[in-house]
């Protein structure tokens, strides 16, 4: 039976049982006029047992999905001949596959061996068998405990209490999805990571300086196991991030200046939205701008002065990713400078401080931590950014300063290492997650330490 | 607001007010409705027909008052009256704020601070200022007293500087409590010492004219009383107009006072006529706790 | 005596302010000027990198025809005579085209220039030409004189963006290219129309035939899929956060957790994507489901945070009249609370899908940057979606694809703006000052 077909026969009953405990409530007291000698309203005991009806039904099926594939799987693979019971990880992974295809219909039974066919009928008739067995386990379940539920609906009864019970816990759940992300996420990176450092040393993989993830199409083959060095990433990281802190710092931190301080509220109104406009165009707009334009620009530009620049260089990559986030450092900024208290300008007026005195040694100084802080956001940001390092400073492991010459990044190297067709054994599949095990952790510092400093600054103020 | 003020102005009637008073000698002859003696001779600071604007709101309407030297003058009167505005106008803080129109004339040794060519740093070095709430900079004890200093340009050598840090703060009466910590944070301290702080940083610069808006207001008694000791004792070398809610602390530092009502400058007189036999009205209500 | 050294010493002073002035006037100066120059220049990047695209695409919604009169001849359609429809969408339409070519200009001889002179129209002509004869058969053995959708190359040289001053082995299209579509011209055989193409159809490798519409599907579908999850939840968390929580070490766990989530890269959830909902849920690569389930958790922290501030802004005072009532808290905040937070998360929940709309790099680690031609029509079904198509269409060699990204860019940019706009306008509508 279609599991979506189960949760609209689930949900049926459970409103089905609303009515009935509704009613149920109301006839307890004797009609409409009694509703008063309720501890709660009708509709809160119809929403009790509704709940209790609907939910571990729901419940039960939703652990069937999550695990009877697996439990369908083990079965299968016992009951195939012997000789595929000690295969080795990666052609018990082969035959998987030629399973799951026959059975998803996208191999056909004639074209696979006899026990992949057996198999994979094997499959077919226990995941249909299973189906139906969880089916009837939520039914059987929505029915009984609905059933209970309405049983135990009395006058007395805190319906109310009880449903906004479940209720809260229900909230508590939604906020929790973010913690099991975060758990997510550092589970599977690192678990990757984990099978990676097999592969590769983590010595080798964090100090080693080259980087040539080959991919092993034979075991036997020469030269398979490639270099995981990756220092050039982590330089290259940094450089184009530190191009983007330069262009970005100073532009943003005046402009927020000028904005907070100086410009008469009308020109703070115009300006201050266009400049976010910068933050609101998606990162990959960026990457075809610095790839069309910056790019072949700066080039030509080099050839004036005399330069040898890359047309897939570190300036333009770094340059265009220094604009977009201009505005994130001119908002933050323009946040911390304004939560300088105003007795404290006007100190510094009274003793005869010009503007830009007052600035400089008293609002930007008592400002410096919240700007500090936002300025590592930045930089988080930068290191983070995938799309425009993809698309405009290339693939070149070098290991150098030059800005002019193209580099790589991390998130350049995970985007490349996985995009297409991947296996999850070879160790360049795996190498991605290693590296995104490393910019995790290093965004994850930086934002902590980031809001760390911004949230002290604002209670400093408050 | 409008009703209440056609009520003083049939109450107090428009006159040319000649002195009074015993410590000073007549000055110009000014036409005011402000009852007492408005003028004295050389005057550090003279306003005249001062009006303030916020936009809409009339907050000071035509007051006329002069700031002797070497002499304390308080404003009093109830909170709303004008009192802090009209102060702020005396070294154009109010600059600072949007949409504030300032009209009338205020000069300061005989020029126009409200004149284009005045220069508003050179007026802020004139024309020190003190705070309700106490608000050293978040930097070294040792800093704030320098930096009027240093951004005025004021000492030649780091020696000078430290001379002028050391005699500031001990104007203030700082200097035996915070000697051995100058490079502590000035946040550290408590709220009246904080005050004194702001005090020297503001006699650092060597003005003449001391504004504080309620000094005391954010501080408690005992280091209330520091703080008056310390203005008696600044009177020596400066002019000071304070802004007090009290009007026990008016009557223990000023030698004049100038009661605010509603934007309107009622009443001014010696101190002691003041609180002792008001003429006006609204003056004496005040003075006897009738409102405020 | 001690009134006279003051006042000398106040002069003295007086004198070394106003000797600082000039210097410290000029610093001043300076010190404006920096701000207006920062300001000036990240307002000129705004303009370079609008103008930049704008120039480049909005020629991409004109698309070059050239009319040529085909001859339907019966021999090579329908030799037979049956009119059945699966002979007539089986003939070859390339022959009618080349043949009716061949008869317009006549003089092109050597097979180099025939091809040539075949490449002037799209390959896609020919899908124009079946679909006619098919639907209206009586048009066989008829002249008909028709408007069929030029090549990249051809397109591009009529917009004007090949130089025909170039050296001829500098510019890919030829002078006798050029020559013809001059003759067709004097004729008023070239046009170019409103490209509805683009809009309407899907990914092809042939930028004269290349639309968005794949790519809108799929992030429409994906967007929905972001939508459904994101919104509930995030309001959710944000209500227990604000409203229900406790004081203690795990709702700090989750506040930091928040925090820390709204600025963790986004390919680093492409990761999570890619290990958690694809080799371990086992769920379709290329997906919108999977890329709305990302991107979901992508906007929650957004969602949230946007969420628990307009909360804040709701006046303590409501919900104690409300609990003086006799209301339980979630009565007051079903009934009271959450009705005037709404337009507040409604428009954090908008900012929060037009990010999720511009973002890519997630999406590229789940395989949706696959070559889909066809429009996808359901949530597991392979698609892309408009950021990635412009990632892809970057990549691609063809000169003409860079109008066609530029014109994508444009799209998109329009729909980020339309739903900023519309984040605007409620902002503006519903936000309550209390």
């Amino acid at each position: 039976m279609q599991s979506s077909t189960v949760v609209v026969v689930i949900v049926l009953l459970a409103s089905f049982a609303y009515q009935w405990a509704r009613r149920r409530s109301i006839n307890l007291v004797g009609g409409t006029r009694g509703v008063r000698n309720l501890h709660s309203l009708p509709a809160y005991y119809g929403m009790y047992v509704a709940l209790w009806c609907a939910l571990p039904a729901l419940a039960l099926l939703g652990l069937w999905h999550l695990f009877g594939d697996r439990v369908i799987l083990q079965m299968v693979l016992a009951q195939m001949p012997t000789e595929f019971q000690h295969l080795q990880a990666g052609e018990a992974g082969l035959v998987l596959n030629d399973i799951r295809n026959v059975v998803s219909g996208a191999v056909p039974a004639e074209m696979a061996r006899p026990a992949v066919v057996a198999a994979a009928q094997h499959w077919r008739q226990l995941s249909h068998q299973g189906d139906l067995v969880g089916a009837v386990l939520a039914f059987s379940s929505a029915i009984v405990v609905g059933f209970l539920a309405l049983r135990s609906v009395k006058p007395e009864m805190r319906a109310r209490n009880q449903v906004e019970k479940i209720a809260e816990w229900a909230l508590l759940a939604c906020s929790g999805v973010a913690v099991l992300t975060t758990i997510g996420i550092i589970v599977s990176v690192l678990y990757e990571a984990m099978h990676f450092f097999h592969f590769v040393s983590p010595i080798e993989f964090l100090f080693g300086t080259t980087w040539s993830p080959q991919i092993a199409m034979r075991a036997d083959q020469v030269g398979s196991s490639g270099a995981f060095g990756a220092v050039p990433l982590f330089t290259g990281t940094l450089l184009i991030a530190g191009i983007a802190l330069l262009v970005s710092v100073p532009v943003g931190l005046f402009s927020a200046i000028y904005l907070a301080e100086y410009a008469a509220r009308g020109v703070r109104t115009v300006v201050k939205p266009l400049l976010e406009i910068l933050a609101g165009i998606p990162t990959v707009v960026y990457g075809f701008f610095a790839a069309m334009t910056v790019g072949p620009l700066l080039r030509i530009l080099g050839e004036r002065l005399g330069l040898v620049v890359a047309s897939e260089s570190a300036l333009s990559a770094g340059l265009v990713m220094g604009i977009m986030i201009i505005p994130f450092v001119s908002s933050l900024a323009d946040d911390m400078i304004t939560a300088v208290p105003q007795s404290l300008r006007d100190g510094a007026y009274a003793l005869g401080a010009t503007r830009s005195e007052t600035i400089r040694n008293v609002v930007l100084p008592a400002a410096l931590p919240g700007i500090v802080g936002g300025v590592l956001l930045a930089a988080s940001r930068a290191i983070g950014e995938t799309m425009i390092v993809v698309m405009a400073a290339g693939l070149a492991a070098n290991l150098t300063a030059n800005p002019f010459e193209a580099v790589t990044t991390v998130t350049v190297q995970i985007a490349t290492l996985l995009v297409g067709d991947s296996e999850f054994d070879s160790p360049k599949t795996l190498a991605a997650f290693a590296l995104g095990l490393v910019l995790f952790f290093v965004t994850l510092a930086l934002n902590i330490v980031a809001l760390k400093v911004v949230r002290k600054y604002r209670e400093q103020y408050d | 607001m409008t009703i209440e003020k056609h009520q003083h102005v049939t109450e107090v009637s428009r006159s040319v007010v000649f002195n009074e008073s015993d410590h000073s000698s007549p000055g110009e002859q000014v036409d005011t409705k402000t009852v007492g003696q408005v003028t004295v001779d050389s005057p550090v600071i003279s306003a005249r027909h001062v009006n303030v604007h916020y936009g809409e709101k009339h907050a000071i309407k035509d007051v006329s008052i002069d700031v002797a030297k070497n002499a304390v003058i308080a404003f009093i009167g109830p909170s709303g009256c004008g009192k802090s505005t009209f102060l702020r106008c005396l070294n154009r803080m109010n600059d600072t704020i949007p949409n504030a129109k300032v009209t009338g004339s205020i000069t300061l040794d005989g020029s126009d601070i409200y004149d284009r060519s005045q220069d508003i740093v050179q007026l802020r070095a004139r024309v020190g200022m003190v705070f309700q709430k106490p608000n050293p900079f978040p930097k070294s004890i040792y800093e704030n007293v320098a930096y009027g200093p240093r951004i005025h340009g004021l000492a030649g050598t780091r020696a000078d500087l430290d001379d002028m840090v050391q005699s500031s703060l001990r104007k203030a009466g700082l200097w035996e409590e915070v000697k051995d910590r100058l490079d502590n944070p000035g946040t550290g301290l408590s709220g009246g010492q904080q005050q004194r702080l702001c005090i020297a940083r503001a006699i650092a610069v060597d003005p003449e004219v001391i504004l504080m808006d309620e000094p005391c207001s954010a501080l408690d008694p005992i280091a209330t009383a520091k703080v008056e000791d310390l203005i008696d004792e600044l009177r020596e070398n400066y002019a000071i107009v304070i802004v007090t809610h009290s009007m026990q602390q008016a009557a223990r530092v000023s030698q004049r006072t100038a009661y605010f009502h509603l934007g309107d400058l009622i009443e001014v007189g010696p101190t002691e006529q003041i609180f002792t036999n008001p003429v006006h009205k609204l003056t004496e209500d005040y003075i006897t706790g009738r409102f405020g | 005596m001690t009134n006279l050294v003051g006042s000398t010493a106040k002069s003295s002073s007086q004198a070394k302010v106003a000797a600082s002035l000039r210097r410290r006037y000029a610093a001043e100066l300076r010190f404006r000027a920096y701000g207006i120059v920062a300001i000036a220049i990240g307002l000129a990047f705004v303009v370079f990198l609008f103008s930049s695209i704008i120039s480049k695409g909005y020629t991409s919604f004109q698309q070059t025809y050239l009319a040529v009169d085909i001859d339907y001849a019966a021999d090579t359609i329908d030799p037979e005579g049956t009119r059945l429809p699966d002979t007539l969408s089986a003939a070859d339409y390339q022959a009618v085209i080349k043949a009716s070519l061949r008869a317009q200009f006549p003089n092109v001889e050597g097979r180099a220039s025939l091809r040539h002179l075949y490449g002037l129209v799209s390959n896609a002509a020919e899908t124009t030409l079946r679909d006619q004869v098919v639907s209206d058969p009586k048009l066989i053995g008829s002249h008909q004189r028709i408007w069929l959708l030029a090549d990249d190359h051809v397109d591009s040289f009529i917009k004007g963006q090949i130089d025909r001053k170039l050296p001829e082995s500098d510019r890919p299209i030829s002078d006798e290219e050029i020559a013809w579509l001059d003759a067709l011209k004097a004729k008023h055989g070239v046009e170019t129309k409103f490209n509805l193409a683009f809009f309407t159809s899907g990914d092809s490798r042939e930028p004269e035939q290349a639309g968005v519409a794949g790519a809108l599907a799929g992030s429409a579908l994906t967007l929905i899929v972001t939508l459904i999850l994101s919104f509930p939840i995030g309001v959710a968390a944000a209500i227990y956060l604000e409203e229900f929580a406790p004081r203690n070490f795990w709702t700090d766990v989750i506040e930091v957790n928040i925090n820390n989530l709204a600025a963790v890269p986004s390919i680093v959830f492409g990761l999570l994507g890619l290990a958690m909902f694809i080799q371990f849920f086992g769920l379709p690569r290329s997906a919108p489901l999977v890329g709305g389930l990302v991107l979901s958790l992508m906007t929650l922290p957004t969602i949230i945070i946007a969420g628990r501030a307009s909360l804040k802004a709701v006046p303590p005072s409501i919900r104690e009249a409300a609990l003086g009532m006799g209301a339980s808290r979630m009565q007051t905040v079903a009934h009271h609370v959450l009705p005037l937070a709404l337009p507040g998360m409604l428009t954090g929940t908008i900012i929060g899908m037009a990010r999720a709309l511009g973002e890519s790099a997630p999406l590229l680690m789940i395989g949706m940057v696959a070559f889909i031609v066809d429009v996808p029509h359901g949530l597991s079904d392979p698609a892309t979606a408009l950021p990635v198509q412009i990632y892809l269409w970057a990549r691609s060699p063809e000169r003409a694809f860079v109008e066609r990204t530029s014109g994508a860019i444009m799209v998109l940019l329009g729909f980020l703006l339309l739903m900023n706009a519309v984040a605007v306008v409620l902002r503006n509508r519903f936000e309550r000052r209390w």
